[in-house]
């Protein structure tokens, strides 16, 4: 994609989070203040864009997965059990590499899991997804051995609190990610094929597309997402909580691709969208609890929020509004769709 | 002997095998004790599941139903905290809120045309923030009509106590099977499940009947939230997160096909029991960890959605 296409792409995204930023810096002017102190940038972005890691580095993976019409459910339960195997290696003196192996290794093999099931035996992704997610904490419970397995190893908890030339290392993690799965969809037919199976998946597989490898690619690709996801959550809290780590982080993950108006039906994806999608609510969170709202306010904004951008993502109710141009080309191929999947 | 029925033959068969299989290890898990207390410890489980059942046979599903189980405790707390009102108009306001607001969802879903998932979820967002501004904390309830509520039992011979809040679990899936199995609505349910497109050409009102099974759902997750209300004497809205997901669980394991159009209400009771009978188990054995509960309830899971694949497949080449 060009330069201006791109643009034009995620105009509705970079529009919603500057007006959420505008409207947090006017209960809270300090909050473009950004400065450098013991070798590292302070200031609120900072804290968003670091904060919001878990979830930006889900929705990268959750992206693809919805871009073949699936849904991963299980990436919170697959980073509770990710951050409790690396743990568990630091406590049992396997040292840093071999607990990033590990942990990353867990994550392919969850997504493994999930996709064998999505791809071979036809089960829908928000079935086969559940399974994990109803067991995935008890399997994080048993590494953990139920307790909150804490370690003490500077290495890998600078991959939480570190920074790297000022920046935070948890941002740099899913900018890094962002950029190399971008990358290989957009400078690959990959992005095009996996669109090409979210959207008909039959004709797809007819026309000479392996899509039951590409599926396991994609469901492959979440895990390994949901894994770096989980080790960074670890390593901030300097402790695996099997319980408690990644919680319901798959449903903002799925709210973060949806802000970036990925269709839930397939078919054509922007990580770059999702990305801003999951700033946009890293920044909600972070300027609720600043504007000195009480956080219990947090969910019924949440809530609202994805209210108003469904009314206005919806595939009814766009082409009789004619929104905007720019929503309504991009939705103008996809229509029809909604009524066949609306089961 | 239908294939359709199948896996609700299977999932009895289950049932009674994990039974067996406890009954062997504990002779006392056959107690009218033991039983009483499964049927008490579920009930709230099992009503949500009812609603969830309907929901899932017309092909849809509703992660709301967690969060409003906890709303529901908050609100009845609350009220009765500030105002003298009796628990029953107390009750009969909550359920007016909670199937309204099922209303709501499903009228989104079927105006906006949007996935019931995505619809639902902000659903499980808003009652769950609504909770949050109610109350932060946990609020007691200490109304005298509950403790009659509380102590409220059939005496089974083997001095099981057949609480209250089982009974009306029983009389929740009773009720939904006769409006599943014997009424119009369920008929409009099952083709919904089947097919939308389909449906609507063979004359199903598709708004009306999608409103009503939302509603439905919204006035059991009310009645259960009445339930554990009256279960924990209490309102917290940080209780009974993730309920939907095991509500799902117990569906499915009821015999119930995720993708709609089919399934029975028994199987769902089962399914309930199924999971209670786990947790029992557990329990009863002492060593055991709690999360094998998560486990097992997982690879029941799969069997289950393996096995409704299978009889799928088996349906086709007949």
């Amino acid at each position: 994609m060009t330069g201006a296409r791109v643009l034009r792409r995620v105009a509705p995204q970079l529009l919603t989070l500057g007006a959420v930023i505008l409207l947090v810096s006017v209960y809270f002017p300090d909050f473009y203040q950004i400065v450098y102190a013991n070798d590292r940038l302070v200031g609120i972005p900072i804290d968003v864009v670091k904060r919001g890691a878990p979830v930006a580095l889900l929705a990268i993976g959750m992206t693809l997965v919805i871009a073949t019409r699936g849904i991963d459910l299980s990436v919170g339960a697959v980073m509770a059990i990710c951050g409790a195997t690396a743990a568990w290696s630091i406590d049992q003196g396997f040292g840093l590499w071999a607990a990033l192996g590990l942990a990353g290794a867990a994550g392919l093999v969850c997504g493994l899991w999930n996709g064998i099931l999505v791809a071979f035996f036809g089960i829908q992704p928000i079935v086969a997804t559940l399974i994990l997610m109803v067991a995935g904490r008890g399997v994080a419970q048993l590494i953990t051995g139920g307790t909150i397995l804490t370690f003490d190893n500077e290495a890998f908890a600078f991959l939480g609190s570190g920074a790297v030339f000022g920046v935070p290392v948890p941002t740099l993690a899913w900018i890094l990610t962002g950029i190399l799965f971008g990358l290989l969809v957009r400078r690959t037919a990959l992005g095009l094929l996996i669109e090409s199976i979210g959207i008909n998946l039959r004709a797809s597989t007819l026309t000479g597309i392996n899509s039951r490898v590409l599926l396991l690619a994609v469901y492959m690709g979440s895990g390994f997402c949901a894994a770096l996801a989980g080790i960074i959550a670890t390593a901030d809290i300097r402790g695996a909580d099997a319980n408690n780590a990644g919680l319901w982080l798959e449903l903002d993950a799925i709210l973060a691709v949806v802000i970036g108006g990925n269709s839930l039906l397939g078919g054509r994806f922007s990580i770059l969208a999702s990305l801003l999608g999951a700033m946009i609510i890293q920044t909600i969170n972070t300027g609720i609890l600043l504007a000195g709202f009480p956080p219990e306010f947090n969910l019924v904004i949440k809530a609202v929020l994805v209210i108003i951008i469904l009314v206005l993502q919806s595939p009814r109710l766009l082409p009789r509004l004619g929104f905007i141009r720019l929503r309504r080309e991009r939705d103008e191929k996809p229509s029809g769709t909604p009524v066949e999947a609306g089961k | 002997m239908t294939i359709r029925a199948l896996p609700l033959y299977a999932t009895i068969a289950i049932f009674l095998l994990a039974y067996l299989i406890c009954y062997i290890q504990f002779p006392a898990m056959l107690s009218t004790r033991v039983i009483g207390n499964l049927l008490t410890d579920n009930a709230y489980l099992g009503i949500v599941a009812v609603g969830m059942t309907v929901v899932i046979i017309s092909g849809g599903i509703d992660l709301s139903v967690g969060s409003v189980i906890a709303f529901s405790g908050v609100f009845i707390a609350v009220i009765l905290r500030e105002t003298a009102l009796h628990p029953l108009v107390v009750f009969a306001l909550l359920l007016a809120v909670t199937t309204v607001f099922g209303a709501a969802m499903g009228g989104m879903i079927h105006v906006l045309a949007m996935p019931p998932f995505i619809v639902t979820l902000a659903g499980m967002f808003l009652a769950r923030g609504a909770g949050y501004m109610l109350s932060i904390d946990s609020v007691p309830i200490d109304a005298a009509f509950y403790d009659t509520m509380q102590d409220a039992y059939y005496l089974m011979p083997g001095k099981g106590r057949l609480t209250l809040l089982g009974l009306i679990m029983l009389a929740s899936v009773a009720a939904g099977m006769i409006m599943l199995h014997r009424t119009r609505f369920g008929t409009n349910v099952y083709a919904l499940g089947g097919g939308e497109a389909t449906a609507r050409l063979m004359g199903v009102p598709v708004g009306r009947t999608t409103v009503a099974i939302y509603a439905f759902s919204g006035f059991m997750a009310g009645l259960s939230g009445i339930v554990f209300s009256v279960y924990t004497s209490a309102g917290y809205p940080l209780a009974t997160v993730g309920v939907e997901l095991n509500a799902i669980a117990a569906v499915v394991i009821g015999g119930t096909l995720l993708t709609g159009g089919s399934g029975y209400m028994f199987g769902t009771l089962i399914g309930v029991l199924t999971m209670g009978l786990i947790q029992t188990y557990i329990v009863f054995d002492g060593s055991l960890s709690s999360w094998w509960t998560k486990i097992v309830i997982g690879a029941l899971l799969l069997m289950f959605i393996l096995l409704q694949k299978g009889l799928l497949r088996l349906r086709v080449s007949a």
